[in-house]
């Protein structure tokens, strides 16, 4: 383990998450979850499928009931409402995505629209001008590409959003598409703090600075990616046989 | 209590509701009569009905997680089509009740299989639905048979002789209390089998079930019928007790009688279930007679019209339970005897 | 000819009523997985409360007393959903089956409270003259109370229509339908739509009572939870969630129900609406769900 497990106090600590436990019904999913995200750029939260991480970043929001700290630029969120942690900058890109369907993409778009927030209506149209195009379509009959762009988009949109919660982008994409999604993080990066779950380690170590890998709902290595992956030994034992030579 | 005082506490109450129809005792305010006087009796045996009937729904709804709202359909159906098979076609009573048992298996699975193949809210919705078909039928007195609103009355030559008229109140008391002591073995037999605990599991989490490879649907029907059919058998007796079918026991409102009773007294206990059972029928009975009292009667209206409906109390009884005591009345006592 | 549509118009008529119960209910449904069983209190508290103030207002013409008991009904019917939707649905917030139980509770005492205070006779509705006139439509006489229903209800539908597909708070229904935590997560502080889908359903439910009480020329306080029975049939069979599929089962339900009373026995037509709701049921066993439009 490396000696950055500690939760990183520093002022550049944009999320700071401590001791954080779940339980979904007798299952202990979370299990005293501790790490810290550095404000810009990306970090990866790494880990084996069903390790926790879809649960840490679903925590971080209060979408499930959980207990321990967040602290988002050191204010404390876990007593708040999930539509306040989100207003207060935090916006989510899920793993499945989760556009709504029998909406229109453009319909999508604007229940996105925070008041008071400045919106980024060129940048999103900018980095997916197909979204322009396809404003008018129900977003339940788009590729599964378009989705994860409506999806990106509305996370873009308002500007005061500090740190993107981003899980599996790339997920089930064609390798075209997925390169489309990796530019528009890379992008999204250069505006915003993004935490970031991938299972494709090409991506992950493509986009990604520091990592925090989890292991049986607890963290087991934070540190550089380069040391992770630079290390054949340790990326094996903390990510499983996936890390040796990618997918 | 230890688990031996207990059972001797047990023992003893049991003794005692079975000598209770020997026992000239007056206990002022609680009942109307002594406790030896018909009236008395015939409330305790509706009461012992009603805490079986609870004890059915609470199978489904408290340890198999359905919530349904056509429970009233399978009590009901113990009531009609034993009064009707003796009083329209003039059957003996053991054919009637063979005729109404096979009713009450073929009946819930057939609407059981229809119904399971929704969950959650629309399970409950589809339920109420046939429920209320029932109801209509009842009502609408197909053939001159159910009676309609008037409903059926059994005449005194219908059945056996020691069943009937107020001198044998007491020999309809204790078949009442027999039926309470046999569903309670029942339904405390099937909970504790490994069916049983299947359908705490389906309650629980059902994907999980089905991951194990069991089936939860057939699991599901199964619990339903059985509790469908001990439903009747509570209906047969309560018509004993009444001397005829009313179209009261068919109706939605009925039903939610019993959800009531259910979290009255604890949803998915058994005892918790007979006590909320019995609770709810000896207020709603007393309630009335409350009512009639002239110290409410003399109450401004603001007062009396509130005091004077046992629904209003129970239903406002009923809310602050669930708001403030998930556990019901079980779940106090527990609690108490806990701390 | 003539017969066919009177019955086609009262069958209207009766979808007309349905469908202002089912569109609050559908959308408290899809909105929050609560079954309310206080749309039928709703109904019949609102339309007590109208039929009370139209009585007060006893020096005013009929067609005002009418109007002032109609608007009486829907603010009643809505403040009281308001109230039902604050303190005893949200504390019970993540307990759905809590949830249902207080709506029951609530159904059972206000019904009962209702009994105690008016009786359970009707009580006659006095209506100005042109409404219990009748028209002729295809050589049938229509009364016109049944044009009036027809009319009101085409109305909230365009309403509701407009305020789901044109309105921000619409838009926030319409997804948090799909979605509600995808809702959340987007900042957005869902509790208030709930509020406002009870608060609207109220109103609807209150409309319903007071315009039940003109259809049928009286008040009892038994036909909110009768209604409340069809009314959750035409949710199902419309599409938990969907308010157009609630005012298309509605006019199925209604004419079915009126054709069939008619030409069968009584009653075969309320037994064949249950039996439609199976066949439904068996055909697409999750009911015709759709999107809130």
């Amino acid at each position: 383990m490396s000696a950055a497990v500690q939760p990183a106090a520093a002022a550049d600590t944009l999320l700071a998450v401590r001791d954080l436990d779940v339980y979904i019904g007798e299952s202990h999913i979370l299990q005293g979850v501790s790490f810290g995200v550095r404000r810009g750029g990306i970090t990866g939260l790494l880990g084996r499928n069903g390790v926790g991480k879809t649960t840490t970043l679903r925590g971080v929001l209060g979408l499930i009931a959980r207990t321990g700290s967040v602290l988002l630029a050191g204010e404390e969120t876990t007593r708040l409402a999930t539509h306040e942690i989100v207003r207060r900058g935090v916006a989510y890109v899920p793993e499945d995505r989760d556009v709504f369907a029998g909406l229109t993409v453009e319909e999508n778009l604007r229940l996105a629209e925070r008041a008071g927030a400045p919106l980024r209506y060129d940048l999103v149209y900018e980095l997916f001008p197909e979204l322009k195009q396809r404003a008018a379509q129900k977003a339940g009959t788009l590729s599964g590409g378009q989705q994860q762009m409506v999806a990106l988009a509305r996370a873009l949109l308002n500007g005061d959003n500090t740190i993107l919660l981003v899980d599996e982008p790339t997920k089930g994409l064609a390798p075209l598409v997925v390169r489309h999604v990796v530019d528009a993080l890379r992008r999204a990066a250069e505006i915003a703090t993004i935490l970031l779950v991938e299972q494709n380690l090409s991506v992950a170590h493509s986009l990604v600075k520091d990592v925090v890998v989890l292991d049986q709902g607890r963290v087991s290595f934070t540190g550089d990616v380069e040391q992770l992956m630079g290390d054949p030994a340790l990326a094996r034992r903390h990510l499983g046989l996936a890390a040796v030579g990618g997918h | 209590m230890t688990p031996r005082v207990r059972m001797i506490g047990l023992a003893v109450l049991l003794l005692v509701l079975i000598a209770l129809p020997f026992i000239k005792l007056t206990i002022p305010g609680l009942f109307g009569g002594s406790l030896d006087a018909p009236g008395t009796l015939n409330l305790l045996g509706l009461c012992f009905v009603f805490g079986a009937l609870a004890l059915t729904y609470d199978l489904v709804f408290g340890y198999v997680g359905l919530l349904s709202f056509g429970h009233a359909l399978y009590f009901a159906t113990g009531v009609y089509v034993t009064a009707l098979a003796l009083t329209r076609w003039h059957w003996s009573l053991p054919a009637a009740l063979a005729l109404t048992a096979v009713v009450s298996l073929v009946l819930p699975l057939v609407l059981g299989a229809v119904c399971l193949r929704m969950r959650d809210i629309p399970f409950a919705m589809v339920t109420l639905a046939f429920a209320q078909a029932g109801s209509i039928l009842v009502m609408q007195n197909p053939f001159g048979l159910t009676g309609g609103e008037e409903g059926v009355a059994l005449g005194g030559d219908t059945l056996p002789s020691f069943l009937v008229g107020v001198a044998n109140t007491r020999n309809v008391y204790w078949v009442a209390l027999v039926l309470l002591l046999v569903v309670y073995a029942i339904a405390w037999r099937a909970v504790n089998s490994p069916p049983g605990r299947v359908w705490q599991a389906i309650r629980e989490n059902e994907r999980r079930v089905g991951v194990l490879g069991l089936n939860p649907y057939l699991y599901k029907l199964g619990a339903f019928v059985l509790s469908a059919f001990l439903a009747s058998a509570t209906g047969v007796v309560y018509l004993l007790l009444q001397g005829g079918a009313n179209p009261e026991v068919t109706t939605s409102g009925f039903t939610l009688a019993l959800l009531v009773m259910v979290v009255l007294g604890g949803i998915g206990t058994l005892w918790g279930a007979v006590l909320g059972g019995i609770v709810y029928e000896y207020l709603d009975f007393r309630l009335v007679a409350l009512a009639n009292t002239p110290s409410v009667q003399s109450l401004p209206g603001v007062l009396k019209v509130p005091l004077t409906q046992p629904l209003f109390l129970l239903g406002v009884l009923f809310i602050v339970l669930v708001l403030f005591v998930p556990g019901g009345l079980g779940g106090l006592l527990r609690r108490r005897s806990a701390g | 000819m003539t017969t066919i549509a009177l019955l086609l118009i009262t069958g209207l008529g009766l979808g007309a009523l349905y469908f202002l119960i089912a569109a609050g209910l559908s959308l408290i449904w899809g909105l929050m997985r609560v079954l309310n069983f206080a749309h039928g209190a709703f109904f019949t508290v609102a339309a007590y409360a109208g039929w009370s103030a139209g009585r007060l207002a006893g020096g005013a013409s009929p067609d005002l007393q009418w109007l002032i008991a109609v608007v009486v009904a829907v603010v009643v019917g809505g403040v009281f959903a308001t109230l039902t939707e604050v303190v005893l649905i949200r504390p019970l917030y993540a307990r759905h089956v809590g949830q249902v139980l207080v709506t029951v509770g609530l159904a059972l005492a206000t019904i009962s409270l209702v009994q105690g205070g008016f009786g359970s006779d009707p009580q006659r509705l006095a209506l100005p003259a042109w409404m219990t006139n009748t028209t002729t439509v295809l050589g049938a006489n229509i009364p016109n109370t049944r044009m009036l229903v027809i009319v009101v209800a085409l109305i909230v539908f365009a309403l509701l229509l407009f305020f789901l597909q044109r309105t921000r708070f619409g838009l926030i229904v319409r997804a948090g339908v799909e979605n509600r935590a995808m809702v959340q997560a987007l900042g957005i502080d869902v509790q208030r739509a709930f509020t406002l889908v009870f608060a609207i359903g109220g109103m609807a439910a209150g409309l319903a009572g007071m315009l039940a009480g003109t259809y049928y020329g009286s008040i009892d306080p038994g036909r909110g939870s009768a209604m409340l029975i069809f009314a959750f049939i035409v949710v199902i069979i419309g599409g938990l969630g969907s308010v157009t599929g609630s005012a298309v089962a509605a006019v199925v339900v209604g004419e079915l129900q009126q054709f069939l009373n008619f030409y069968g026995a009584a009653g075969v037509g309320d037994f064949s609406v249950v039996l439609l709701l199976a066949i439904v049921l068996l055909i697409r066993p999750g009911g015709f769900s759709g999107a809130s439009t």
